[in-house]
């Protein structure tokens, strides 16, 4: 029987920096629950808004493959890699940091604010080469339908990490449902909503609610108004 | 109030100082960083740990071969795998593994 978990977004973290407002599904930095350490490989889903020409500066990161997915404004990336960059919405970001990366993400625009989630998922091999990939993706793919975002192929849809996951982005119409199945025995799904009211296994989210979903190999996901989302499907062990 | 240590070993200089920096900077904590598996082992019996994080680069037989003489040395020690880096996983990390 499937297994699920419910985090209203009134329950996640929050920390205001002053040029960055950002909501922590998981504990990070200053926001510590025991009871919010990880979705399985999932250890980081952060909903950051930057003032503009602010940001974080360079820092390191090693063992962790870090996805950003812009919502709004944009974001300048520059690293240890010489890779210099702005993503934008309908763009999505992913790092392996392996051995060991130095970065920063800065917001581009010097007049509005960058919206953005920073996903960080643990890798299944430490201490692999660092690696930089972006790409565009077609807003259009995901209306009424799952745009597979991410994967672990290189040769596959969207970004690859070192990783078992798979994220797809939907823009459903008020009343469109389709069924996931889940691409890996043993994952679970934590479903992230941008906007609208979402409905699954009979729990409706709203925006910025989530829910993870496991012991099961697929479940429905309805919109319940005009919505848009995030499937985010992780090992549960890893 | 008595410090807690906290040793890290980590091979990639710059990851390992930002580490380092980032458990000191709570007053509770005070962090040892080595880069090389002899210079923690030679570490390791300065203080008296409580913890161990291994950071990029700790390779499984390192990894192994560590855990085997900490473990040895101070059975109740705590070893946990550091990833990200000095990054925000930091704390929480050290908060499981304590416990606290």
């Amino acid at each position: 029987m499937a297994q699920t978990i419910l985090h209203k977004a009134n329950t996640r973290g929050h920390a205001d920096h002053g040029w960055l407002h950002s909501y922590q599904s998981f504990s990070f930095a200053g926001y510590y629950n025991p009871q919010r350490m990880n979705f399985g490989a999932l250890r980081v889903l952060n909903d950051d808004t930057v003032d503009p020409g602010m940001g974080f500066g360079k820092h390191p990161h090693d063992n962790m493959e870090i996805i950003s997915i812009p919502l709004e404004g944009d974001l300048e990336h520059k690293d240890s890699m010489n890779n210099v960059a702005v993503i934008k919405n309908g763009d999505i970001q992913a790092m392996s940091a392996g051995t060991g990366i130095f970065h920063s993400e800065y917001n581009f625009d010097r007049t509005s604010e960058v919206k953005f989630l920073q996903i960080w998922i643990y890798p299944n091999k430490r201490n692999v080469e660092p690696r930089y990939d972006q790409i565009s993706l077609n807003l259009e793919d995901r209306h009424n339908k799952l745009q597979q975002v991410l994967s672990p192929s290189p040769d596959d849809a969207g970004v690859w990490i070192h990783q078992d996951a798979w994220f797809h982005l939907g823009k459903f119409d008020k009343g469109v449902s389709t069924e996931y199945s889940i691409k890996k025995e043993g994952n679970g799904v934590y479903t992230f909503v941008l906007s609208g009211e979402v409905i699954i296994n009979g729990e409706t989210l709203n925006s910025r609610d989530a829910l993870g979903i496991w012991d099961t190999d697929k479940f429905t996901v309805e919109a319940g108004t005009d919505s848009e989302f995030l499937l985010i499907d992780v090992p549960m062990k890893f | 109030m008595e410090k807690t240590q906290i040793l890290v070993v980590g091979r990639h200089p710059e990851i390992l100082a930002t580490v380092v920096r980032l458990v000191n900077n709570n007053p509770n904590w005070n962090a040892t960083g080595c880069l090389s598996d002899e210079e923690a082992i030679a570490a390791f019996s300065t203080r008296d740990f409580k913890l161990v994080l291994l950071g990029g680069g700790v390779d499984e037989i390192s990894e192994y071969k560590l855990n085997e003489y900490f473990c040895a040395e101070k059975p109740s020690i705590k070893i946990v795998q550091h990833f990200g880096g000095g990054s925000g996983l930091l704390s929480a990390e050290i908060f499981e593994a304590l416990g606290s």
